[in-house]
Order: structure tokens, then C-alpha cells, then sequence
């Protein structure tokens, strides 16, 4: 029997998606800027730019810079800050019938707390998404998200001021990702989803100087699928929450390959900067693979990678 | 908006800069001058990302056959220095391109009586034609300083001329016009205008900053289009910032050059920083 309209719905940790398909944090700004291009609530869900207790101003520039099927940024999480972000953005989200996710950071245990509980207080946010790739300043600048300790503790400390879904983003520049990513679900993480970016660096040979003012950056794109790939897949296998697959998304091909890899989710990221509409276009050619190929429901490809 | 254009045409007018027109959607007409498009060169992820240029001109063009509709089309002039430009220079008539635009916040266009002095080096030229044409269309009395190297690095003088617009240029190697800087140039008219006068400009960096700083020795305004690393376009990925006045590592001011920019009055922004 042929299949007319497949179910894309997935249930992500008690919040309901209409489809798999979301943006990146960092790579959508916080919806509006990308709504001329793309129908917001046709895809999933959206992540909003990691957020802080105070506005953030960023990095020297440059900033970005290409490299083969990627790109390095060091942006320096420039942000409005939580309360420009309600005063100024959520009047956006609101008119939106498309689950908001409010990525986050902070510099301290308490500062992730304290912006655990304002967000906890925002009702068009239905879920929370912690960046833990950031350094903990109290603790000599160790990075929370590459020692299961420091990202157990911080975890620890979100999960006792909310109720919302609490998705913990894990970075990839770890020796070993499945220890985090169990030290993360046993603080309560409801969910995982990762990668976040790889550090790396580009030099100008010319001027004999690092390409980025901060000398390195955040690597994404293309270029680190097959990382992300593998990660999830080693991931969704030790923990039982679900699995949210970022990585060099580019269209519904990457995207299916990490459902199948064992991610309940994607989210698509520097693709956004190339094609707006990316995620979108994403959502759609998953439909047609699905009907082309008589799959009649999304979640039996979660994990379905035969090995 | 985003649209698939065709290409109309695509040659090089001088060496190594390269003219190109293509087809664009009926409101693509109200891209106001200063503006710029982010184009894909092509659909493969190298290169990856996609690559920002000024909108050099805009119109619409009847073709001669009876019954054709008018087609809006616009132009770019660019300069090959990397793997995208090089790309670009070797498409040819009726190939297809995404283009995402028109982008950004143009040029100021004043009031109509004062005189505008548009100063471009090189490849700068590029969004000052339109303003040029802008400007002259309200009876702005405008002259053009193009500076470059060479005589190559002098681009459509004669479009300009053919707009009216009085021309100086001037070439470090005295290749053609003047030789030396053609802010010098600037400031002769300057001083024979007592000050009185609007200042745009766009070109490297250097010159930009020399331009600011006759603007704030004169005391009149200046209008700078600026360039800056861009993923986006439109205000998502923080990558094009450039330091605003306020600027200092101790209290950093970023301003978007993408959405807030690319064009800034050169008295809102930090020189040097
Ligand atoms: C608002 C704006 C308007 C511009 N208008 C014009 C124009 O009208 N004509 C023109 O010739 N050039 C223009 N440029 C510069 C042009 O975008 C770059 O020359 C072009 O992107 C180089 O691409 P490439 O692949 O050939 O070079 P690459 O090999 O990628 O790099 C060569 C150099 O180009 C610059 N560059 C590369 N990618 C980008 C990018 N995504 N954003 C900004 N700079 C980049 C970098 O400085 C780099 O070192 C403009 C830039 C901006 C920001
Ligand atoms: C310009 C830029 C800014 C980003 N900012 C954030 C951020 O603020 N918080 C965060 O958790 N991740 C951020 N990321 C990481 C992305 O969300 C994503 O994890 C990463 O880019 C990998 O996905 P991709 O290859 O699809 O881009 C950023 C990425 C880019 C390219
Ligand atoms: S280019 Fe992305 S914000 Fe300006």
C-alpha cells in the first residue's frame, strides 16, 4: 500500500514534534531572521542563540573563516542577554506555533543556574538546551563539557531548578564522549544532543598569522559529519534518553543517516547559512524519501542502523 | 528574498575585474544603492559558503522582440582573488545562480542641494555607481574620486562620466590621472568648496580611514561601505561585526555590518581598532 503522508512526529523527552528537523543554536539568530525564508512552523522545532545572564559582545574579529566543506567561527557567544531576550524576542517567538528551545550558558555552577531559573519562568520556551563547551572560571577555565565531574555538577545544579525538558549539549572535543555523555544523564539530563563544534584553526601563510583574531574556532559544516556521526552512534548505544544529531547536516541524506545512527532529532546548522531555507527543504525531502521508500513512520528508523 | 537567477552576461573589463548581469525578480527593482546580494557560486559545499557582493547597478531591460515582457535584471562588478571569484568569471550566459537579496542598510542619500563627493578605490567602485546614479537623478551635484594602483584598478569611469558626473582619478603609479593618492584630489575640492559637502566612500581599508579622517577634520558627513566576513547575510551568525565608535577591548561595540550596515556614517565607527 502506498503511503500518502508519512508520520514525521517524534517525541523528543515529553515534547511533542511535529517533525524531526530543528536549527542549530548559533545558526538561526532567535527565529525572526530567518522567517522571510523559511516557513518557521513547518519544521520542528528552533534554538534560539546561546543566551547569558548579561549581553555578551563578542570576539575581535575576524571571526569566521572558510575552509574545504567547513568553517571555523569564534564568534564569542555575542548575545542580548536574558532580559533583552524576553523584552525583544520573545513577542516573535509567541506569534510562532513552533516549540521554542532556549539554548544557554554561563561562566560559573550558579550563573547556569541562575539562568536555568529565568528561562524556567518564560512559557514560550518549551525546553532548554545547556552549551557546556564553556569555561568554568571558577575552576582554573577548565571547559564544563570535557570532565564528567565539572559537567555532572552543572547538570546537577540546572536539573534541580527546572521541569522543563532539559537537553544538555555535549562537545566533541573529549577523549571519551560516552563517559560525559553518562555523566550528563545521571545529573538528569532529559536528553543529550551533540556535537557541538570542533576546535580548530586556520593560518594565513602569507602574513604568517592565525586566520581567526582568536587564533582558534569552532569548527562545523560538512567536513565533521562523519565525527558527529560516529559520536551518536557510540552515544545513542550507552544512554537511554533521547538523542539529538548535529553535525554537517546538509540535506535529508545526513539528516536520515543520523536518525538511523540513533538520534530522535537533528538540527541543522551552518547549512542555514548557505540555504535559509535549509531545514525546511530538509523537513520536505525527508517526506519524499519516506513515501519514495514506504516508510510509514519516522521513529522506526531511530537506532535502526543495521550492524 | 532568495531567487534563482540567470546569467545575462559575464565579461572581464579589465584585468582581472569582471562584469556581470543577471536576471532578478520584479522587486529586486527597489534595491536601493549600497546594498549587496550573497551569492552561491555554486550548489557543491566548495565553496562552502556563500560569497557577498555589492549591487553595482539595477534596471530593466525590454527586449526588442514584440510581445517580451520586461526583465529586471542587476549587475555586479567583481575582482577574482580567491577560488569563488575565480569560479564566478568562468560561468557563462544563461548559467543559473541563487542569489539572496538585496541585503543590508545602503547609503544615506542627503538632501539634494549639497554637493556629494563619492571617493572608490579599486573594486570600491562597485556600490557607488548606483548611488552616483541615485544621486544625480535628484539633482545632486556629485563628482567621483576613483583611486587605484594602476589604470587597471580604474573601473567604468566612462559610466560615470555618462551619468554627468564629474571624474578624478588618480593611480599610485601615475598610470593614469594624477599620481599618488586621490584623496588629495578630495581635498583640493574640498577646500574650494569651504566644506561644504557629503563624503562616501568604499575601498580598502587604508583609504577608508583616510577618508574618515578628512570627513572629521573638514566637519562633514561621511558615508563609508564597509566589508566583512560574512556566513549569512542576515544577522544570524555574528561573523561580519565591525568595531562601532565605542569601541574598546574593555567595552567592546560590535555593529552588524550585514544588517546594520554595510554602510555607516564614518563618525559611528572606531578607526584603527
Ligand atoms: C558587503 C560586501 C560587499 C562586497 N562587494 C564586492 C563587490 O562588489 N565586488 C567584489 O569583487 N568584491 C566584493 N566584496 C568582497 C568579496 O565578497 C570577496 O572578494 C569574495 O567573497 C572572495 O571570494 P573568493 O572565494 O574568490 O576568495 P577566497 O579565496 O575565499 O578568499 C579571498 C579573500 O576574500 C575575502 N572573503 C572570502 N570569503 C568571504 C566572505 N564570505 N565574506 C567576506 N569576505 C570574504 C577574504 O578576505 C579572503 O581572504 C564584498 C564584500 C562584502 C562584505
Ligand atoms: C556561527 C556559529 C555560532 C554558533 N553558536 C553556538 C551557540 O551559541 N551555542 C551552541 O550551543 N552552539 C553554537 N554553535 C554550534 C552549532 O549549534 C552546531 O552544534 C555546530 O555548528 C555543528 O553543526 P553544523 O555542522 O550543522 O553547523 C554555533 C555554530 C556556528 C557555526
Ligand atoms: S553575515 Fe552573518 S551576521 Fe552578518
Amino acid at each position: 500500500m502506498s503511503i500518502v503522508k508519512p508520520d514525521m512526529s517524534v517525541n523528543l523527552a515529553g515534547i511533542p514534534l511535529r517533525n524531526p528537523v530543528m536549527t542549530a543554536s548559533g545558526t538561526f539568530g532567535y527565529g525572526e531572521e530567518f522567517s522571510e525564508y523559511v516557513n518557521l512552523e513547518a519544521i520542528g522545532a528552533f534554538v534560539t542563540k546561546g543566551l547569558s545572564l548579561k549581553p555578551r559582545a563578542g570576539n575581535p574579529t575576524p571571526r569566521i573563516v572558510e575552509t574545504p566543506g567547513g568553517m571555523l567561527n569564534a564568534i564569542g557567544l555575542q548575545n542580548v542577554g536574558i532580559d533583552a531576550f524576553i523584552a525583544k524576542k520573545i513577542p516573535f517567538v509567541r506569534t510562532v506555533n513552533t516549540p521554542c528551545i532556549a539554548n544557554f550558558f554561563g561562566d560559573t555552577v550558579d550563573e547556569y543556574a541562575e539562568m536555568t531559573r529565568r528561562l524556567n519562568e518564560i512559557p514560550e520556551v518549551v525546553a532548554l538546551e545547556m552549551n557546556i563547551s564553556c569555561p568554568n572560571v571558577k575552576q582554573g577555565g577548565i571547559v564544563f563539557g570535557t570532565d564528567p565531574a565539572c559537567a555532572a555538577s552543572v547538570v546537577a545544579a540546572c536539573r534541580a531548578v527546572t521541569q522543563k525538558p532539559l537537553i544538555v549539549k555535549l562537545s566533541p572535543n573529549v577523549t571519551d564522549v560516552v563517559a560525559m555523555a553518562r555523566a550528563c544523564v545521571d545529573a538528569g539530563a532529559d536528553s543529550l544532543s551533540l556535537i557541538n563544534t570542533l576546535i580548530g584553526m586556520a593560518i594565513d601563510l602569507k602574513k604568517r598569522r592565525p586566520v581567526l583574531a582568536n587564533v582558534t574556532g569552532g569548527f562545523s559544516g560538512p567536513a565533521i559529519k562523519p565525527i558527529a556521526l560516529r559520536m551518536v552512534w557510540q552515544v545513542a548505544r550507552a544512554v537511554k534518553v533521547p538523542i539529538i544529531g548535529i553535525g554537517g547536516i546538509m540535506n535529508a541524506t545526513d539528516a536520515l543517516e543520523f536518525i538511523l545512527a540513533g538520534a530522535t532529532a537533528v538540527q541543522v546548522g551552518t547549512a542555514s547559512f548557505i540555504n535559509p531555507g535549509a531545514a525546511q527543504t530538509i523537513v520536505e525531502e525527508i517526506e519524499a524519501w519516506m513515501v519514495a521508500n514506504g516508510v510509514a513512520d519516522i521513529k522506526t528508523l531511530i537506532g535502526a542502523l543495521e550492524v | 528574498m532568495q531567487f534563482t537567477s540567470m546569467i545575462l552576461s559575464n565579461a572581464e573589463i579589465s584585468p582581472g575585474y569582471w562584469r556581470m548581469r543577471l536576471t532578478a525578480p520584479q522587486e529586486f527593482a527597489a534595491a536601493t544603492p549600497g546594498q549587496f546580494v550573497m551569492v552561491r557560486v555554486n550548489g557543491a559545499i566548495d565553496p562552502l559558503l556563500r560569497r557577498p557582493f555589492a549591487v553595482f547597478d539595477v534596471g530593466v531591460h525590454t527586449p526588442p522582440q514584440s510581445g517580451a515582457v520586461p526583465q529586471v535584471y542587476f549587475e555586479m562588478l567583481y575582482r577574482v582573488v580567491g577560488k569563488g571569484t575565480a569560479m564566478l568569471s568562468a560561468l557563462h550566459e544563461t548559467d543559473l545562480l541563487d542569489i539572496l537579496g538585496p541585503l543590508g542598510t545602503g547609503f544615506d542619500q542627503g538632501n539634494a542641494d549639497e554637493e556629494k563627493l563619492i571617493v572608490g578605490g579599486g573594486i570600491g567602485l562597485a556600490p557607488l555607481y548606483l548611488l552616483a546614479r541615485e544621486l544625480v537623478t535628484r539633482k545632486s551635484p556629485v563628482r567621483l574620486f576613483a583611486g587605484g594602483r594602476t589604470r587597471d584598478d580604474i573601473l567604468c569611469i566612462t559610466e560615470f562620466e555618462r551619468l554627468g558626473v564629474e571624474c578624478y582619478t588618480a593611480t599610485e603609479d601615475g598610470s593614469l590621472g594624477e599620481q599618488g593618492l586621490v584623496t588629495e584630489a578630495l581635498k583640493r575640492r574640498l577646500d574650494a568648496l569651504k566644506g561644504k559637502a557629503t563624503l562616501y566612500a568604499c575601498g580598502p581599508d587604508g583609504m577608508l580611514h583616510a577618508v574618515a579622517k578628512i570627513a572629521a577634520q573638514y566637519g562633514i558627513p561621511c558615508q563609508v561601505s564597509l566589508e566583512g566576513y560574512m556566513a549569512c547575510g542576515v544577522g544570524a551568525c555574528l561573523g561580519c561585526v565591525a568595531p562601532g565608535k565605542g569601541h574598546s577591548p574593555e567595552t567592546p561595540d560590535y555593529r552588524c555590518v550585514c544588517t546594520e550596515g554595510p554602510v555607516f556614517e564614518s563618525s559611528d565607527l572606531k578607526w584603527g581598532a
